[in-house]
């Protein structure tokens, strides 16, 4: 399969089994695009109107030497590496099931992933792929906090409470955690703890101490734990800044952008907006900070759908790390993003792309988390077909030790899948997350982002169309266009290197 | 003169599993943007 787009002045055509990027002129760009519909001496007659006939022959000795080293309409049987010989339950997860995580159909992986054509080759070995065959876990969300000091409408977590009672995890709970993980993580070495709520701040101490236990531990067992914390910034004071810049992996700062757009839903229980509030907080807390990751992360509604502008502010602040992402909401919902709204945002993220080089060129470079690609040293073939690993290799753990396959699944008890004492219970249920991935997904497998998405993100799949194996549809296209700025500034700096 | 430039890439056509999660990075739009951990040591 290729995909072939033109962006910011550039030609590129992507390959997709294979992983390739190309750059190519209009020449060798129409030549592609007519590959598969002409043969060499109708591509001839139909481009010789435009190009010179010696030019053309010369351009397709080019092309159809790319086809031969399998770097353009290259064929692999991707599906084959995780489902050959293997039986699973498909599971077809929905709102209308009697009971939700009743696998509903048992096919043959072979049926139900086999490639689009029909073919799955049998030379490929199987299930290379370690968390896929161990249930191993190995990483965690930690909703330490179902509360929150902000009362923000957009919220996924309905105000940090998932739709249930006001809730601290306490510090016992959060050791189970930390030995639950490190029981159930098989040879991995590398485990996450990401600090989530709600606001995890309002349950520091209990964050600190179950840091501190983990650390205290992870030599003994041979891990090595990286942590993650997502806050409102309220809260930060010199011991936040202190403990996070020693401690956390990666902060995740929340701000929205301008004044007015976080104002709008980033507000207290009182109503008044805490941009205010917090931005001096998030610039001390990055000024100080010098290890590990952090990002601003703010979320883009219907009524910011010029959210480039929000961007821009966030740098005009002296943040450099910046992630905005777009609502997870009901359809209904008055801010939720529309099908009016789709060219504006595509255009919103190609003038981002087009901002990113600029201030390259200038020297004031700066990261925007969704245009991170690293082509050479990316995802391995295996990490990019299982899927996001929610229900299987990631569990969300609620203040009470209740497990979930997703933070954004804690709000629908139909989800629970286990808890800490007796681990996973629901294996029904976490047979139909084992099997979210790119070849389940009917969508997905004709899609030319799959090696790029993995199959996306669960939860949202569930939300906008009823079952885990479905698409968001609107979030696959915005994805698609992330992934082609990503690219064509992966290949712009190429080729300013190359000049 | 050069009609193609190929970009270099991780070729596809391993599996340690020690990489991030997906979802532990930046919560709500899950695997572009991750790095091999192989790699990264």
């Amino acid at each position: 399969m290729v995909h072939q787009y033109k962006l910011n002045g550039f030609n590129i055509v992507l390959d997709v089994d294979s992983g390739s990027i190309h750059l190519v002129d209009d020449l060798v760009y129409e030549i592609i695009m007519l590959f598969e519909k002409a043969d060499r001496d109708g591509i001839i007659r139909a481009l010789s109107d435009r190009f010179d006939s010696d030019d053309i022959r010369s351009a397709l000795d080019e092309v159809q030497e790319l086809v031969k080293q399998q770097k353009l309409f290259s064929q692999a049987d991707h599906a084959a590496r995780l489902f050959e010989g293997r039986e699973y339950a498909v599971g077809a997860v929905s709102r209308t099931t009697k009971e939700r995580g009743a696998v509903e159909k048992r096919r043959t992986a072979k049926e139900e992933c086999s490639t689009a054509d029909g073919r799955l080759d049998a030379h490929v070995n199987t299930s290379k792929y370690h968390c896929w065959n161990e249930n191993v876990i190995k990483a965690l969300c930690l909703n330490v906090a179902h509360t929150c000091n902000l009362d923000c409408s957009y919220c996924f977590a309905g105000q940090g409470k998932y739709k249930g009672e006001q809730a601290l995890m306490v510090v016992e709970t959060g050791r189970k955690a930390i030995d639950f993980l490190i029981e159930h993580s098989g040879s991995r070495r590398n485990l996450e703890v990401d600090f989530f709520g709600g606001e995890p701040l309002l349950n520091w101490q209990m964050v600190k101490d179950v840091v501190a236990y983990a650390r205290s531990i992870e030599e003994q067992y041979g891990k090595r734990f990286r942590f993650t914390l997502t806050t409102n910034g309220v809260l930060i004071d010199d011991d936040v800044i202190d403990f996070t810049n020693k401690e956390m992996h990666n902060v995740v700062l929340s701000l929205d952008g301008r004044p007015h757009v976080h104002d709008r839903f980033r507000v207290d229980i009182g109503g008044n907006g805490s941009y205010a509030r917090v931005v001096p907080k998030f610039l001390e807390l990055v000024r100080r900070r010098d290890q590990g990751t952090y990002y601003v992360r703010g979320t883009y509604t219907h009524l910011n759908v010029d959210f480039l502008n929000d961007i821009l502010h966030m740098l005009d602040l002296g943040f450099r790390e910046i992630s905005m992402e777009p609502v997870v909401c009901r359809p209904e919902e008055p801010y939720a993003l529309t099908d009016e709204d789709m060219p504006i945002i595509m255009r919103q993220y190609e003038e981002l792309a087009e901002e990113i080089l600029r201030r390259e060129r200038e020297g004031d470079p700066f990261q925007f988390y969704h245009f991170m690609i690293d082509l050479e040293h990316g995802p391995c073939i295996y990490k990019r077909i299982i899927g996001c690993g929610a229900g299987t290799e990631y569990l969300a753990v609620t203040p009470s030790g209740d497990l979930y396959p997703c933070h954004q699944l804690v709000d629908d008890p139909s989800f629970r899948i286990g808890n800490l004492e007796d681990g996973v219970t629901e294996h029904d249920l976490q047979d139909a997350f084992r099997t979210c991935n790119v070849f389940a997904r009917e969508a997905c497998r004709a899609c030319w982002a799959k090696l790029y998405c993995a199959g996306g993100c669960a939860a949202n799949a569930f939300h906008m169309s009823g079952s885990l194996l479905g698409t968001d549809a609107f979030g696959c296209e915005l994805f698609k266009k992330r992934i082609e700025c990503a690219i064509m500034i992966k290949v712009a700096k190429a080729v300013a290197s190359a000049t | 003169k050069k009609r193609v430039f190929t970009l270099p890439t991780r070729q596809l056509i391993d599996g340690c599993g020690e990489c991030q999660t997906s979802c532990q990075s930046a919560k709500t739009s899950c695997v572009a943007n991750q790095v091999c951990e192989q790699e990264r040591e």
